[in-house]
């Protein structure tokens, strides 16, 4: 079973049905199922997400992301302050970082007046989170490899040639 | 006034393509589903097109060196000693060209004369035969087999050789077939070459689609690497088949008669693709190998959808096409492509578009996303069940 390619099938749409993963990878179905199901306990695949253009929906969501800058613990370092506030469910996505900040955190919310309620009553009061900075995201261009706005492209190959 | 009277009469002797026809039924059509497209479907990487354009933007829109700007033909030599181990000469060896098209016809003319004969083999790219006749040299065919995996055989090569034999022009991995050569394919080749002093044109515009096996080169072997002209290019590697560049590599008799050819008809390859390839040589790995990847998943499953739905099909090693067999609907190759066109609107193309042995196959491009050939796949699975 060629794992990585697997993988990148998947990564690239989640959708693929098993018969046709097999067919890619010149496997049989049950192996492809196995080697998911597999890669899903080792948590190597960690979820099957779908990419969404909120703006068009009628239903507003407000993204932030926020530089946090922490001290970090003896012992411990940066991961057990990395889980107090991963664990709040606001947050969506959080990265340890190089540069002047230690993490970025992307959190989503109904309003700008939920989020900064977020960040004011409960990250920035995380213990040893010494500073937070928010930036509200205004447009998104591209998601994932996926640019949301474009047009669908018109095939303009010719239909038979050489 | 009968204008086919002042037609020259080399032109005359070349037919028309056998893709024509079915271009033009295909046209009319609403609905159809292609899979006879012999390009990438990949957009170029935008960092080549941006290339392109900050080189317009400079105003660098005049003619280059006829052999192409000397900065490209270095990066030419150095991808080709990079990604082939094979090395040249910016000065000597290389000369850009207007996509491989042009480099064959150049390489031809350059080194054929009336009478003599060029070995190429069955089925090919559809130019190079016309490009042959052109030469006013003669087409010797050898045909490449199913049994085979269309590979050249020694056996074959040896026998279409003649006196009259001045060279043969071999396209691995194929347009239509998608068969490769190996380096120990090419081992047993080489004596023969050596023995006859055989020009050897090795038109590896493909080269970059090679799947289980590494790409080789005629002209890895060092002993008959000057009787080896390369013909390469930028369209299918990158995606850059609107930007017409290709180029030629061989020894320098060769490239000097080669340019005085270039220099009349073509002056110089267009300078906005020149920058824009340089880009791609120097930073474009990423890209080639990205969409390999995607190809080679794209291979796996049509191959795989063809034999399930009953067409016999082997697992091509390079390039972007498979070639099925449809004898077992006892239809021609033309018959089969033409119908399928008109009762279940996919093309393809008839095998016997690349020559006569192309008969009893079709080729079919994936240069298409995986859902375009299920659906492809799921119409000629319908159509097939009339022959069951």
């Amino acid at each position: 079973m060629k794992e990585e390619l697997l993988l990148s099938l998947l990564e690239t749409n989640a959708r693929y049905d098993t018969k046709d993963l097999a067919d890619v990878l010149l496997a049989d179905e049950d192996s492809v199922i196995h080697s998911m199901n597999e890669l899903e306990k080792k948590k190597v695949i960690c979820g099957y997400h779908t990419i969404i253009n909120w703006d068009k929906t009628n239903s507003h969501k407000v993204m932030a992301l926020i530089e946090v800058e922490v001290s970090p613990e003896r012992d411990y370092g940066y991961d057990r302050i990395a889980k107090n506030i991963y664990r709040f469910p606001e947050v969506d996505t959080m990265y340890l970082m190089s540069g002047k900040s230690e993490f970025i955190v992307i959190i989503y919310g109904k309003t700008m007046q939920e989020i900064a309620n977020f960040v004011g009553s409960k990250l920035a009061t995380t213990d040893h989170v010494t500073s937070t900075s928010t930036f509200f995201v205004l447009k998104e261009y591209k998601i994932n490899g996926v640019i949301l706005d474009e047009d669908e492209k018109v095939e303009d190959r010719l239909v038979v040639t050489p | 006034m009968n204008y086919e009277n002042y037609l020259s009469d080399t032109v005359k002797t070349i037919k028309p393509s056998g893709i024509r026809k079915f271009f033009d039924l295909a046209n009319e059509m609403e609905g159809v589903i292609s899979l006879g497209v012999g390009e990438p479907d990949f957009d170029t990487p935008w960092s080549i097109c941006e290339a392109g354009i900050y080189s317009i933007e400079q105003g660098k829109t005049h003619y280059t060196a006829n052999q192409g700007l000397l900065a490209l033909r270095k990066e030419i030599c150095n991808y080709q000693k990079r990604r082939f181990h094979i090395e040249y000469d910016p000065i000597k060896n290389v000369i850009v060209t207007v996509g491989g098209s042009e480099a064959i016809d150049i390489a031809m003319r350059a080194i054929a004369n009336e009478g003599d004969e060029i070995i190429l083999m069955e089925p090919s790219y559809v130019a190079y035969t016309p490009s042959v006749q052109l030469a006013k040299a003669t087409p010797v065919y050898i045909k490449l087999e199913e049994k085979d995996q269309f590979k050249l055989t020694p056996e074959k090569l040896e026998a279409a050789i003649t006196p009259k034999t001045k060279a043969m022009l071999i396209n691995f991995p194929s347009n239509p077939t998608g068969g490769v050569m190996t380096k120990e394919d090419y081992e047993k080749l080489v004596p023969i070459i050596k023995k006859h002093n055989l020009i050897v044109l090795s038109d590896e515009i493909y080269a970059e689609l090679s799947y289980d096996d590494s790409f080789y080169s005629l002209a890895n072997f060092d002993e008959i690497k000057d009787q080896i002209i390369i013909i390469s290019g930028f369209s299918k590697a990158y995606a850059m088949t609107g930007w017409r560049l290709g180029y030629v590599l061989a020894n320098p008799t060769f490239t000097t008669a080669m340019n005085k050819i270039h220099q009349y008809i073509i002056m110089s390859a267009p300078t906005a693709a020149q920058y824009a390839a340089i880009e791609a040589l120097k930073n474009g790995d990423y890209h080639v190998e990205e969409m390999r990847k995607s190809y080679l998943a794209r291979r796996n499953f049509i191959t795989r959808g063809c034999n399930k739905i009953g067409l016999t099909t082997h697992l091509p090693q390079g390039a972007f096409y498979i070639f099925p067999d449809i004898r077992c609907t006892g239809l021609t190759s033309d018959e089969f492509c033409e119908r399928l066109l008109k009762e279940e609107k996919v093309a393809c193309v008839p095998g016997t578009a690349f020559g006569e042995a192309g008969e009893g196959f079709i080729r079919i491009s994936y240069a298409y996303s995986i859902e375009h050939i299920k659906e492809a796949l799921k119409r000629m699975e319908h159509f097939l069940k009339q022959f069951q």
